[in-house]
């Protein structure tokens, strides 16, 4: 098991690598001279120059890249043109609230999906079936900042129940502030989850392992849970690693809509003023969290599936051998 | 053979549909069979004639939607099957009546050890049991399979399809059944594995006295396993009786079709002779007798109405209106 | 005669596909409320052809602040917007948006995606380990952020959000292809072909493409619904089509300042959105289970 856990670990080097060095390159060709950009249009041409020369501008692209990431490495994601604060200090100040937010929202997604998804695959064409497709189809397609501005306008002006604006700083105001954007990020996914989970089950059922299951005369809630969820389980995990990067990136709609101080927020706002190291930062930091979720996604799937766990503890055994 | 005439299983007229969106498939239609205490009964036919369907339909693990147990009776220990309530069928399966599935590859669990998998269904029908206990049990059921006991905590991806085969096969005689119902068990399985497997199940089923419906479409498999022989075609049985009844006295045209394309060592044979044509389309079956299309011996009765199945003699069963002449026919070719 | 059995054979594949397609209901309404779009989208543009725009900058663009968040009336049946524009009008306007830029961003990496992945699929080995290890990349990078990133750096051009849009979803087209070649390169009438002497451009043009096809056909129906999503999203940023020009979701961005005064301003542009979507949602599975009844469930 470790030693799969240390093999993921190392192949996620290279893309890490990838993923910074393609961030790097598209935010680098942006226009415009970010030393006049910090220090104004009436700066002198040598001060210019010199805050050019101080920012490393004038290296070579790769040059700049590999200061960056020997930066990057000791936690120095550089300084924001704005206000002179440091990136990584930004990004750290921001990324808990957009932690809770995603959790939260995935949360919604499982709590909804997974119940809903297993019913409705039991319970194939049956009214409730049916309800629960259209419903998650019309999940499936509702933008989610659409979505957001519907609640907030129902829940928050017509009903005053929930606030729609902000983060709430204790416990209880936290919790009320979190509903609405939770939902909001929650339900394309939850959409997802149901849809995802239903067809997988759907295809576990029609396995011969559920006949022999059910040959042996176990009970029908002991063969769906011991038999199907547990196969069922292993495309919904990856599923739901997948819909965490969907998730990142509608966080930044759903923030936009609620002004919840998140990531997202502070990445629109910095694209707004122009502030690349900025951008930059935030993007590479939910890229590398995007991994890391991606890992462990991997590290669960293994745990169910024995087929992958006993892959990496026998000793020469081939991927082709272990499918046979 | 520990052979008595008592009677085990009796299945009345059954009829199974499949209603599918391209129309009512009929799988089964009027199946009478009777099996007796430690019997092996062949059932025979071609991909589609419905002998799955029958095997499922005992069990009545027929998916349902699409499937639908139209009408029958099965009798079994004085019960109706198809009239017992799921919870009292759940005790009759695993326990009373197993079933042997076609592919070994895909019935067993993938993520659940062949103990774990053993053990389940010994626990369901003894809940008393103790840990120790199921563990012993188990092993001793992987034993007797001809698998090592130290194997039990090993994942089926971790064994080859005949040993997957062994595992199902201790599964399904785990808590000795009365009857066992095998679905071409050894269809899956490489030519030289088949053997093995065919005869570790016929030695248990002598030493647990099981009786056995082996559905096949290999009569090479029949003549060596079985007492009695079905022949079943189009969802309906043409032609039932005593294994040398059926090889000595073929006598429904499709009986002696199959026979005939069995390639032979003694004989010289240019070419095989298969049977002609096709199984007609289960949603749309022909008026009369289902085998019509294809028959040597057809005239203009056959399409009229369906033949009954009548007896010829000692309990040899035949649904053929043609029977005469188309025994004398076999008699000449000898 | 090998070749016309084939022919035959594919043809009748695609005609039943869509006999299936036709018996699913929900598919044929979205196919027609796409269908739909596409004639809005056309007649618009021909009207502004034929009135050299003028129509189109008194209707669509011209402000009229007396009458700004108007709801529903006769004359205006989804009422105006905060600056007095009919939002009825601005729908239709900004339906070719969505609907074209969708489609073309998704046609861009449904034949780059394809290719990429057409190419790693059948030659395997080396050029399948660097093609797929750089779809690994773009694919670490969550599809928005990407988005987000390209329109950032290279500002907010019609070509930009295009670029950016069809670039985030190359890697999923690449995979679609990739698996579908893998499926079908090791099969046996594959093999047949090359014992002929078939090239290998002729092996995938005659026999890899046409059976990679339904794969591909629904995963870009669904992917169209994606990028119109995120075309949407982008603008609803501020970072895809700017204002006045009309866009879902750039007029839902204006709406949220609003959101007070109006509720028709804020559920109309975005219901215009989601039937669209689902639309497409809707005629992606009915094509999957018409093109693989075996998927269907």
């Amino acid at each position: 098991m470790w030693k799969y856990i240390l093999k993921r670990l190392l192949m996620m080097i290279p893309v890490l690598l990838g993923v910074t060095f393609i961030v790097f390159f598209i935010l680098a060709m942006t226009p415009g001279d970010p030393a006049a950009i910090i220090l104004g249009d009436q700066a002198s041409a040598e001060a210019l120059e010199l805050k050019r020369i101080e920012l490393g501008l004038n290296d070579p692209l790769l040059i700049r890249y590999f200061n960056y990431l020997l930066n990057m490495i000791r936690g120095d994601l550089g300084t924001s043109y704005k206000n002179q604060i440091s990136v990584a200090a930004q990004v750290i100040d921001k990324f808990p609230n957009t932690a809770i937010l995603a959790v939260a929202g995935i949360l919604v997604a499982l709590l909804i999906g997974i119940p809903i998804g297993i019913l409705s695959a039991k319970k194939q064409y049956t009214a409730l079936d049916n309800t629960s497709m259209v419903l998650s189809l019309v999940g499936v397609s509702m933008p989610n900042f659409w979505l957001g501005l519907l609640l907030s306008l129902l829940f928050a002006l017509k009903l005053g129940w929930l606030p729609s604006q902000g983060m709430g700083e204790e416990f209880i105001p936290l919790l009320k502030s979190l509903v609405l954007p939770a939902i909001t990020l929650g339900t394309g996914a939850a959409a997802t989850v149901v849809r995802m989970t239903r067809s997988s089950l759907l295809e576990v059922i029609r396995q011969d392992y559920i006949s022999t299951a059910r040959a042996k005369g176990l009970p029908e809630k002991i063969v769906t849970k011991k038999h199907m969820l547990k196969n069922a389980l292993i495309p919904i995990v990856t599923a739901v690693g997948l819909q965490f990067g969907q998730l990142l990136g509608g966080a930044m709609l759903t923030e936009t809509v609620f002004s919840w101080p998140g990531l997202g927020r502070l990445m629109v706002d910095s694209i707004a003023s122009k502030d690349i190291p900025m951008v930059l930062g935030a993007v590479i930091f939910m890229a590398v969290m995007f991994s890391f979720v991606n890992l462990v996604v991997d590290i669960v799937y293994a745990f169910i599936d024995p087929r992958i766990k006993s892959q990496y503890r026998k000793a020469g055994f081939t991927k082709k051998e272990v499918r046979a | 053979m520990t052979e008595t005439n008592q009677e085990l299983i009796r299945i009345e007229d059954l009829f199974i549909d499949y209603e599918t969106d391209d129309g009512i498939v009929h799988a089964l239609n009027g199946v009478s069979l009777t099996l007796h205490v430690g019997e092996t009964l062949g059932l025979v036919g071609e991909t589609g004639a419905g002998k799955t369907t029958l095997a499922k339909g005992i069990l009545r693990l027929i998916p349902d939607p699409p499937g639908k147990i139209k009408e029958g009776k099965i009798w079994f220990e004085g019960k109706d099957l198809l009239e017992l309530p799921e919870h009292a069928m759940q005790e009759i399966r695993g326990q009373s009546i197993s079933m042997i599935f076609q592919d070994p590859m895909t019935s067993l669990n993938p993520v659940m050890t062949v103990g774990e998998q053993i053990q389940e269904v010994i626990r369901n029908h003894n809940p008393e049991l103790d840990k120790e206990e199921l563990h012993a049990w188990s092993c001793a059921m992987l034993e007797k399979v001809g698998i090592s006991a130290d194997r039990i905590d090993e994942y089926p991806h971790q064994f080859s399809g005949g040993m997957k085969q062994r595992v199902i096969i201790a599964i399904a005689l785990a808590c000795n059944p009365k009857l066992l119902l095998a679905d071409e068990p050894t269809t899956a399985l490489d030519v030289t594995i088949q053997a093995q497997v065919l005869d570790m199940i016929r030695t248990l089923k002598q030493e647990l006295n099981t009786a056995m419906m082996l559905i096949t479409h290999d009569l090479g498999v029949v003549a060596q396993n079985c007492n009695r022989v079905a022949i079943i075609y189009a969802g309906e049985i043409v032609e039932i009786g005593d294994l040398r009844q059926i090889f000595k006295r073929p006598t429904h045209p499709y009986t002696i079709g199959l026979l005939e394309s069995i390639p032979s060592l003694a004989k010289d044979v240019e070419r095989l002779n298969p049977v002609k044509g096709m199984m007609p389309d289960p949603t749309d079956l022909p008026p009369g007798c289902k085998f019509a299309p294809r028959c040597k011996f057809v005239c203009e009765r056959c399409a009229q109405r369906v033949p009954d199945l009548i007896d010829i003699g000692d309990g040899h069963m035949v649904r053929c209106i043609n029977s005469k002449d188309t025994q004398s026919y076999a008699s000449t070719r000898e | 005669m090998s070749t016309t059995r084939t022919q035959r054979k594919q043809r009748s594949l695609w005609f039943e596909a869509w006999r299936r397609l036709k018996k699913n209901k929900l598919a044929m309404a979205g196919l027609l409320f796409l269908a739909l779009l596409v004639v809005i989208a056309i007649s618009t543009i021909i009207i502004d052809i034929a009135t050299n725009k003028s129509y189109y900058n008194d209707h669509v663009i011209k402000q009229n602040l007396r009458l700004r968040l108007q709801g529903p009336s006769k004359d205006h049946i989804f009422g105006l917007d905060e600056f007095g524009r009919d939002i009825f009008l601005r729908m239709l306007w900004a339906v070719r948006y969505s609907l074209f830029m969708g489609t073309i961003a998704i046609a861009m990496s449904t034949i780059v995606g394809g290719i990429l992945g057409a190419i790693a699929g059948f030659y395997g080995k080396r050029t399948d380990n660097i093609i797929m290890r750089f779809m690994d990349i773009l694919l670490a990078i969550p599809s928005m952020l990407l988005a987000t990133a390209i329109v950032a750096a290279l500002g907010t051009s019609l070509t930009n959000v295009l670029m950016a849009i069809a670039i985030s979803y190359i890697p999923t087209f690449a995979r679609t292809v990739r698996a579908s070649v893998l499926t079908i390169k090791d099969q046996e009438f594959i093999e047949a072909a090359r014992a002929l002497g078939a090239s290998d451009l002729r092996i995938i043009g005659k026999y890899i493409l046409p059976n990679s096809l339904a794969p591909l056909i629904v995963q870009a129906s669904l992917g169209v619904a994606g990028a119109i999503l995120s075309i949407a999203g982008l603008s609803f940023l501020g970072l895809g089509i700017q204002p006045p020009t009309p866009e879902w979701g750039s007029m839902l961005s204006n709406a949220r300042s609003y959101i007070r005064d109006g509720w028709h301003i804020t559920v109309i542009p975005g219901l215009g959105i989601m039937l669209t979507i689902l639309a497409l949602n809707v005629l992606g599975d009915g094509l999957r289970d018409a093109l693989d009844p075996r998927l269907k469930n």
